[in-house]
């Protein structure tokens, strides 16, 4: 098995080792006058120039999802998993007009997380806890969407094996020396190899788009096979346009996928990281080149069905749709560049795990350590904590993908987008008002999360049977008679906005003891060189800062 | 978390008024918008390059996000 892939493991091993080494040597790089301290180690001095944050936010953005999850998801339905492509559009807009006021406000604070934020506005322990928790739980499952998408490699190429140790044992490696970089050098890390990371796989997609398409006849040809393909299946579900039964579902998609991905805490981290609002605003423009790859990067799923691929078995004998763009390469590059093909998608899933998990971490750090369990903590004590926790998470992903395992990968993001979701009234609106009640806050909280878990414990997968086996729920579960089904997150922050809102009305007209608000509208316009209230350390500023001609 | 002791710093009353907004910013509204009308797009033709309208249309709305974000960060800098 292996053996006939030989070249293509020896570049992927030298092109990983290689980024490893990059890694460790961040800890160097900008280099501060130390790292013990969490504004270092978890947002890189908050000193990130147009350059350094265009790779960073894009190495957010972009990850396996991209590679792996969305092109299977065509490759299996067709039309309904380019939703993926408004979604990356309209996340733009939204950030322009929401993360630049939380940028502000956390520069004027020293906020590291969106629970600290909420901590302040709603003076309110108990729902920044909640925010926490929910931030961390929500990231495990896209942690593990990385892990899938490196699985997916590692299994076209033939080195994993069949028991359950021995299929996951390269990923619990690749993941070990992942945590070690991550662990010494924090942010800096991903952000360096993120350069690389993103050299690859720009060259990969430039000749992946061109190169394919002439092997396989043209696009047009290729849109046909994939035609032909879905006309032939008795799944009414498919095809290359969407049928009266999946509009719903795909804009529902995209926008909740949208407003989800904002609120992620790795998301905020690559925002938090930049040195003022103009980085953000312009990165806004320059980021949709991303955009458009992906978009024929999930092409790539119908290139698959027109060259022929056949997805290598699950073992419990399904397809694994995720391997059919490492096949795909396999089949029509010559080794050695499907060995840089593979890299190219292997550190694409490290640097957004390394990202996730450090915003994780940076949560778990500010909003339970120092609140509950150590309120004296020292600068140094929390970024120790930090680093440990980052540890502890990316293990908590690694049972994700042992434990669930639903039909498509793409549905680990869309899982951890339904719970990070129900933090939408608190951290998302509440950079705009302040009308909401903290306790009506969590209590739509508690009805959003309880709806959008039980309704993803009823999407239970056809044939092996298994619970949160997807994130698209039937509408005729609730008696309606319609085949339509609908994005769980999107009714379940509906229904969070609902009781919040009644709740606050119910609360105030009995007059419930309301928290103050700790900050003032003048904090969400806040820019660089404006006086901050928290005595954040600043890094020395670099001589040899990146030049930021993103203008 | 709280600020340090400093009593907190009386804000410069012309940031507050300058503030964020704009009658510019509404454009950003149509980017997100127009994705999410399937109507517009769920068609195989005019095709355009062997795109289906459904493939080109949506990636030609990248260009209109890019657009609009450009012209409101333009339009609203400080000068």
């Amino acid at each position: 098995m292996w053996r006939d892939h030989e070249l293509e493991i020896a570049i992927f091993v030298i092109l990983f080792l290689a980024v490893s080494g990059i890694g460790f040597f961040a800890a160097r790089w900008r280099r501060p006058d130390t790292l013990a301290h969490l504004d270092e180690w978890g947002l890189g001095g908050r000193n990130f120039g147009g350059w350094i944050t265009w790779f960073l936010v894009g190495g957010d953005l972009y990850t396996a999802y991209t590679f792996v999850a969305v092109p299977a998801l065509l490759f299996a339905s067709g039309a309904a998993g380019f939703f993926a492509v408004p979604y990356t559009v309209i996340i733009y807009p939204l950030v322009f007009l929401v993360l630049v006021r939380m940028w502000s406000v956390s520069h004027r604070h020293g906020f590291v997380t969106p629970a600290d934020f909420v901590r302040t506005r709603f003076q309110s322990p108990t729902l920044a806890l909640l925010i926490a928790i929910t931030g961390i739980v929500a990231t495990m499952p896209y942690i593990a969407l990385q892990l899938v998408g490196i699985e997916s490699v590692l299994k076209t190429m033939g080195v994993t094996g069949s028991g359950t140790l021995a299929r996951h044992l390269p990923i619990i490696i690749a993941f070990a020396i992942l945590a070690a970089y991550t662990y010494s050098s924090g942010l800096r890390a991903p952000a360096l190899i993120a350069f690389v990371k993103d050299i690859l796989i720009y060259v990969v997609i430039l000749v992946a788009v061109f190169y394919l398409p002439s092997k396989l006849g043209g696009w047009g040809a290729i849109f046909d096979a994939a035609d032909a393909k879905f006309t032939k299946t008795p799944a009414a579900t498919d095809g290359i346009l969407l049928n009266a039964n999946n509009q719903v579902q795909y804009f529902t998609l995209a926008l909740g996928s949208a407003l989800a991905l904002f609120l992620y805490p790795h998301s905020l981290t690559g925002v938090l990281a930049s040195k003022n609002r103009g980085v953000i605003k312009r990165n806004m423009s320059a980021l949709p080149a991303y955009s458009f790859l992906l978009g024929l990067i999930a092409l790539l799923g119908f290139a698959a069905i027109a060259a022929g691929v056949v997805p290598l078995k699950n073992p419990n004998g399904t397809n694994d749709n995720n391997t059919v763009v490492p096949l795909l390469f396999d089949k029509l590059f010559p080794d050695w560049f499907a060995g840089v093909a593979y890299a190219a998608i292997g550190i694409g899933a490290l640097v957004p795990a390394a990202i996730m998990s450090i915003a994780a971490a940076n949560l778990f750090t500010r909003n339970i350590y120092r609140e509950y369990l150590k309120r004296d903590a020292s600068p140094a004590q929390e970024a120790q904590a930090s680093k440990i926790m980052s540890l502890v998470v990316k293990f908590g992903a690694l049972l994700f993908v042992v434990f669930v395992d639903p039909q498509f990968s793409i549905d680990l993001q869309l899982i951890g987008g339904v719970i990070i979701l129900q933090t939408l009234p608190a951290v998302g609106l509440g950079l705009f008002t302040r009308w909401f009640h903290r306790g009506a806050l969590v209590a739509g909280w508690v009805a959003g999360m309880g709806l959008g878990l039980w309704m993803l414990y009823k999407i239970v997968n056809a044939t092996t049977g298994r619970h949160f086996a997807g994130s698209n729920f039937p509408l005729s579960e609730w008696g309606f008679d319609t085949k339509k089904t609908i994005y769980v997150g999107f009714v379940a922050v509906l229904v969070n906005l609902a009781v919040a809102a009644i709740a606050t009305l119910i609360l105030r007209a009995t007059s419930v003891a309301d928290g103050g608000d700790g900050t003032e509208p003048s904090d969400y316009f806040a820019d660089e060189g404006d006086a901050r209230l928290s005595d954040a350390p600043t890094s020395p500023a670099p001589s040899a800062a990146a030049p930021d001609p993103i203008t | 978390m709280t600020g340090p002791e400093e009593p907190s710093t009386p804000t410069p009353p012309e940031n507050a008024v300058a503030g964020d907004r704009s009658p510019w910013n509404w454009l950003l509204f149509i980017p997100i918008v127009v994705p999410l009308l399937t109507f517009l797009y769920n068609a195989d033709g005019p095709r355009i390059l062997g795109f289906p309208r459904f493939y080109w249309l949506q990636l030609a709305f990248i260009l209109l996000g890019v657009g609009a974000t450009t012209l409101v960060y333009q339009m609203t800098k400080k000068r």
